[in-house]
């Protein structure tokens, strides 16, 4: 009384050579190809986004997908949005000084900048030698790291995950303690006032910048080894998602993707805000405007920023580091009075254009405050480099425009 | 830059039957005109306005107000501010995202947050409230629910 568990052997199979084989292979195919002439595919619709790691935060693509070929895409965005103009439109010139910081969080620091050039604009403040100085050493080291943690960011995308990033977060902390030790705060540095710095620098303030600009290169020739010549990186950026030169124009991108496209055209060259046109650098421009080229653009801009950071600390005087009347204005903030008028500051922030249009009515709290925000502007273009391409290309081209949603949504 | 009173008698003598204003550093244009003055300050060669830097809104209760800042990426100039002015009532004006694409959005985010209609706009949606919210909040009268706070 055995369990039957299996079906009986079969006892003859069918006779099968190698020439059946083809014969079916044929058939097969024959039929695939009737198939596809006369088979109707649907578009697929696909909501890339909100919760999803390679966003770089909440935001959202509503993608249109045939295969895995885009054909339309929609950036959805707001998820982050608190009404910061609004915010700073209620509260003292200096009380949004603080809200600047959350913009973009990766660099508070060129916030900070841009939103205190604008106002000193406005209200036609002096800024002391010194402080210019501090600006100037506290900008490049943002610049440095947000090329640094957006290049590791972007081999994430591209599947290398964690391991650039890991190397990008070790230099970028070397920096944040430098910023902990300035300006009390590792990224929320709060650390401009009008007129100047809210702190004079740490006697040991130079040589770590100096030791910092010594070891910056080797890191960078390292990561450099690692990344440039890596041929998956090539395979995955180069002739991926290119950006025509006019069409950069056209839609307002800035910062380092407008140079990628080929088009010299940096801000602090053009503008030499505060103390720039003091300092000899070059500014890197791309061939072709693909990922590939924005990628390498930040490596090139990081090696200037160092340049930058060599003469800042060779130069630096001694003296005020913020004006007597800034000073005045910081210890008293709600009385502190902007003339009436209005005045649009930028900046060459990491990320592009940082502009500030501020308008006042001679009380102590702005009339209207409007932040231009390149990661917000840059992203128009979005949908226009991603037609045509895979949906994982999508992800390394939004990974290479450098969005920040604290900046974007506002 | 060509100074702001060259510019003003400039486009009075190309555009028959508009009056400039300069307000500060910056040209009121009359919103009948606005697009082609545009389209004019962006192709040619003594201007080349090529990049609009930032479109705003601003509500000063009698009237609303879009300011425009351009500069040229070719010469290397500017700022030219711009501002056009409407009336609450209509609070319209005419888009310019088919000259300068880097106004989109920020046409779209005015209208959001300010209220002010772009005509010609391809796509004049919401873009950071969510669809369906009935107020602007950045207009003077829009009510907080701190509104009372005293600073």
């Amino acid at each position: 009384m055995g369990l039957l568990r299996f079906p009986p052997p079969v006892t003859a199979d069918p006779p099968f050579c190698l020439a059946d084989a083809r014969n079916d292979r044929q058939v097969a195919m024959e039929y695939e190809l009737k198939e596809s002439q006369t088979l109707e595919t649907q578009t697929l619709e696909v909501s890339l986004g909100p919760q999803h790691p390679s966003t770089h935060g909440v935001f959202r693509m509503d993608v249109v997908l045939d295969g895995e070929t885009i054909m339309k895409l929609k950036p959805v965005m707001g998820y982050l949005h608190r009404n910061h103009e609004k915010l700073a439109e209620n509260m003292s010139w200096l009380g949004s000084m603080p809200f600047t910081d959350r913009l973009d969080y990766i660099c508070s620091m060129t916030n900070n900048f841009a939103y205190a050039l604008a106002v000193e604009k406005l209200a036609n403040l002096e800024v002391p030698e010194r402080a210019q100085y501090i600006r100037v050493i506290m900008a490049e080291l943002t610049r440095l790291v947000n090329h640094t943690l957006l290049i590791g960011f972007l081999l994430n995308d591209l599947g290398a995950f964690f391991t650039p990033v890991l190397y990008a977060f070790r230099e970028r902390e070397k920096i944040l303690d430098l910023f902990e030790a300035i300006a009390g705060s590792r990224m929320m540095c709060n650390y401009f006032r009008f007129g100047g710095v809210k702190l004079d620098v740490t006697s040991d303030f130079i040589p770590r910048v100096r030791q910092i600009i010594n070891n910056y290169p080797k890191f960078l020739d390292e990561f450099e080894k690692l990344l440039s010549e890596n041929e998956i990186l090539m395979a995955r950026c180069q002739n991926v998602g290119i950006l025509p030169k006019e069409l950069a124009v056209s839609a307002g991108v800035t910062g380092p993707m407008l140079r990628a496209s080929g088009v010299p055209y940096d801000i602090r060259k053009i503008d030499g805000y505060s103390i720039y046109n003091r300092f000899k650098f070059r500014v890197p421009i791309g061939e072709k405007g693909d990922v590939y080229d924005r990628y390498y653009m930040r490596v090139l801009e990081m090696r200037e920023s160092i340049k930058i950071l060599d003469q800042a600390i060779k130069e630096i005087p001694d003296g005020e580091f913020i004006s007597k009347v800034g000073a005045q204005g910081a210890r008293t903030p709600r009385g502190f009075k902007a003339p009436k008028g209005d005045a649009y500051g930028r900046i060459e922030a990491p990320k592009g254009e940082l502009g500030f249009y501020l308008v006042s009515d001679g009380t102590p709290k702005p009339y209207r405050y409007h932040v231009r925000s390149p990661s917000f502007i840059n992203l128009t273009i979005l949908e226009d480099m991603c037609l045509g391409q895979k949906v994982a290309d999508a992800i390394v081209i939004l990974g290479s425009i450098d969005i920040v949603l604290g900046e974007v949504d506002r | 830059m060509i100074p702001i009173a060259e510019i003003k008698q400039d486009i009075e003598s190309k555009f028959l039957g508009t009056t400039l204003t300069v307000d500060g550093a910056s040209l009121v244009i009359a919103k009948e005109h606005w697009f082609s003055i545009a389209k004019y300050l962006k192709t040619d060669p003594s201007y080349r306005l090529d990049f609009l830097s930032s479109v705003t809104g601003v509500d000063y209760k009698e009237y609303l107000e879009v300011v425009y800042h351009l500069y040229s990426i070719e010469k290397k100039e500017g700022p030219l501010a711009i501002k056009v002015r409407t009336d609450v009532q209509t609070s319209s004006v005419p888009s310019v995202t088919p000259i300068w694409r880097s106004a989109e959005f920020q046409e779209r985010e005015a209208y959001d947050l300010v209220g002010i209609k772009f005509e010609g706009h391809p796509d004049l949606r919401r873009i950071l409230m969510w669809e369906g919210f009935q107020f602007h909040p950045l207009r003077k009268d829009y009510v907080m629910e701190d509104q009372d706070r005293v600073l």
